[in-house]
């Protein structure tokens, strides 16, 4: 028996619908099990208090606090530098050998293994430089990993600005850098903030790359400079589940489900800024 | 003077630029310097063909191929498993699901891929691992089964949002000059859209390995991290990566053992080197 063309379509696109549904369906249930489980846990003292007991009762203050930290630290390294690489791609590159091979090095940087930035901050920050492990050492490898996602993000931001604001701009006599200070960077701002929470959100969820150069396992103090080692919510999840016996299980899943709630606010951030400038633009 | 400030952050921009170049050097570099050290007391032969990985017997073997043989196992599974549902998710996203399902679809595959991979080893640790050993009636459920299904789910992001952007970059008039000469949707589906995307799909299966190679602590938590050569999919492995970031905490800072995690990130860093100037060949082709 041959099926018809029409019969042949029905079937296609019935297996392509079931795909797709076995794509979303672990996602719902992720989240159901992560709220029915990590609820619970939640309350004031579990977001503001130390931990007590091996981590086995109390809050996990140190560990929002310490990942606050890296966030901060990431941004602060990451932005003007991404944001500058974008300008001279977009501005004053011109197609060329060196363009492109700017070009295929943050394609490698967007590849390269997590856990290989891990290794690459601890021989370069914490013992080439001295920074011994420390918030500084994990951010400026969180820095460098996010690098491409603000480089690529911050490029789209600006040549989205209309070739005509800077003709204008340059045919009143003002300067090319001037130009891209006070028309173009304005005006692509809203495109870069959305990137770098993004890339930031990325930096807030690792493990592997603070592993080795600030995640403390146990340190029930906030850091005192950016010299300090601290805890991390990702790493904190990973002590949790694998490094501590006898961990009741609402406080694994309550670290889990505060990781993923502040992964998404931040990614929430990121659409709100995104449907503003929508809104907004004129062009 | 003007000009001379201009000049001057003209400059100052440009290494900004060029920071991306020094960055994948100084990662190589860094890499390189501890990882070469290995081979002053390890023969490079015995590193890479060597079958034994047990930094602890004495003398200590620090042979790749258990964990190469691990990454390569769950890569294996995990691409066989994400390739035919992420394209066959971003082929039902682009052509066929009407709109309100499309925005739905997509935001899932969104929050998939923002999901970070310490909860979704933790959750296939306590959840999927389990199941898989029920399953299966094995000793344990942390083995590269598991660790393929969990590492496929964090490459079909990946490979949703290639593919998708390549299959909408294909002309209008080819799917209308196809509908045209009668074929049904879906003969222009697979006759027409797909060989036109095809340097998409090779840049989305590429990158998608890339992410899965590279991933380190899901990989961890659930593969049950025995480094020894795995017989079949249903035993516990261990990756590169999850040798790295399980034993780094316990070595001696320039013992052998030390350089010998750095000798594997070089290997990784090669490998995802290699796989990543592959898509980016592709993705450049589509675009001439």
């Amino acid at each position: 028996m041959k099926l018809s063309p029409k019969w042949k379509q029905r079937i296609a696109f019935s297996v392509l619908g079931l795909a797709s549904v076995v794509v979303i369906v672990p996602v719902i249930v992720i989240f159901s099990i992560l709220i029915e489980k990590g609820l619970p846990a939640i309350n004031w003292e579990f977001l503001t208090a130390m931990p007590r007991m091996g981590m086995r009762a109390g809050g996990i203050f140190p560990a929002i606090a310490g990942t606050m930290y890296l966030v901060l630290g990431t941004i602060v390294v990451a932005l003007p530098l991404g944001v500058l690489a974008a300008v001279y791609l977009v501005e004053y590159a011109r197609q060329n050998w060196m363009t492109r091979m700017i070009e295929v090095a943050i394609v490698n940087l967007a590849g390269v293994p997590s856990v290989v930035y891990g290794l690459f901050g601890l021989g370069l920050f914490v013992i080439f430089l001295k920074f011994g492990s420390s918030i500084l050492a994990g951010s400026l490898t969180l820095s460098i990993m996010v690098l491409p996602v603000i480089i690529t993000a911050s490029k789209e931001a600006l040549s989205s600005v209309p070739q005509s604001f800077r003709e204008a701009s340059l045919a009143l006599g003002v300067s090319k850098w001037q130009t891209i200070r006070c028309i173009v960077l304005p005006n692509a701002l809203p495109g870069i903030l959305t990137g770098t929470i993004l890339g930031v959100s990325r930096a807030a969820g690792e493990t592997a790359p603070i592993l080795f150069t600030v995640a403390a396992f146990y340190l029930p103090r906030l850091p005192k400079s950016v010299f300090d080692q601290c805890m991390a919510l990702p790493y904190h999840l990973y002590v949790l589940s694998t490094q501590v016996p006898n961990v009741n299980p609402k406080i694994q899943y309550g670290t889990a489900l505060v990781l993923v709630a502040l992964v998404f606010i931040l990614n929430f951030l990121a659409i709100v800024v995104r449907a503003h400038i929508r809104g907004k633009k004129q062009w | 003077m003007r000009k001379f400030r201009e000049s001057l952050i003209e400059k100052f921009i440009l290494l900004n630029g060029l920071a991306s170049i020094l960055f994948v050097i100084l990662i190589f570099f860094f890499l390189a310097k501890d990882g070469v050290a290995l081979f002053k007391t390890v023969r490079l032969s015995d590193f890479l063909f060597g079958i034994f990985w047990d930094p602890l017997a004495e003398p200590p073997q620090f042979g790749i191929v258990p964990l190469f043989l691990g990454s390569l196992m769950v890569t294996f599974g995990a691409t066989a498993i994400s390739v035919p549902l992420g394209i066959a998710c971003a082929i039902f996203i682009g052509e066929i699901a009407p709109r309100w399902m499309r925005e739905f679809l997509k935001a899932g595959v969104e929050l998939l891929a923002a999901i970070p991979s310490i909860v979704i080893g933790f959750i296939g640790m306590t959840m999927m691992a389990p199941f898989v050993k029920k399953m299966f009636s094995l000793p344990t459920g942390l083995t590269a089964l598991s660790g393929a299904i969990a590492l496929a789910f964090m490459a079909i992001p990946t490979i949703v949002s290639i593919m998708e952007d390549a299959i909408s970059a294909v002309p209008r008039s080819y799917r209308e000059g196809s509908f045209a000469l009668g074929a049904t949707h879906w003969q222009t589906i697979y006759r027409v859209i797909i060989p036109a995307a095809s340097s998409g799909i090779v840049a989305s299966v590429m990158l998608g390995i890339g992410r899965v190679i590279g991933e380190t602590m899901a990989v961890m938590m659930i593969t049950g991290n025995a480094a020894v050569i795995p017989r079949t999919i249903l035993e516990p492995v261990r990756t590169m990566t999850a040798t790295i970031a399980a034993e780094m905490g316990e070595t001696v800072r320039g013992s052998d053992h030390y350089f010998a995690l750095f000798a594997v990130g070089m290997v990784l860093f090669l490998i995802t080197f290699a796989i990543n100037l592959i898509a980016d060949a592709a993705l450049h082709r589509e675009r001439k």
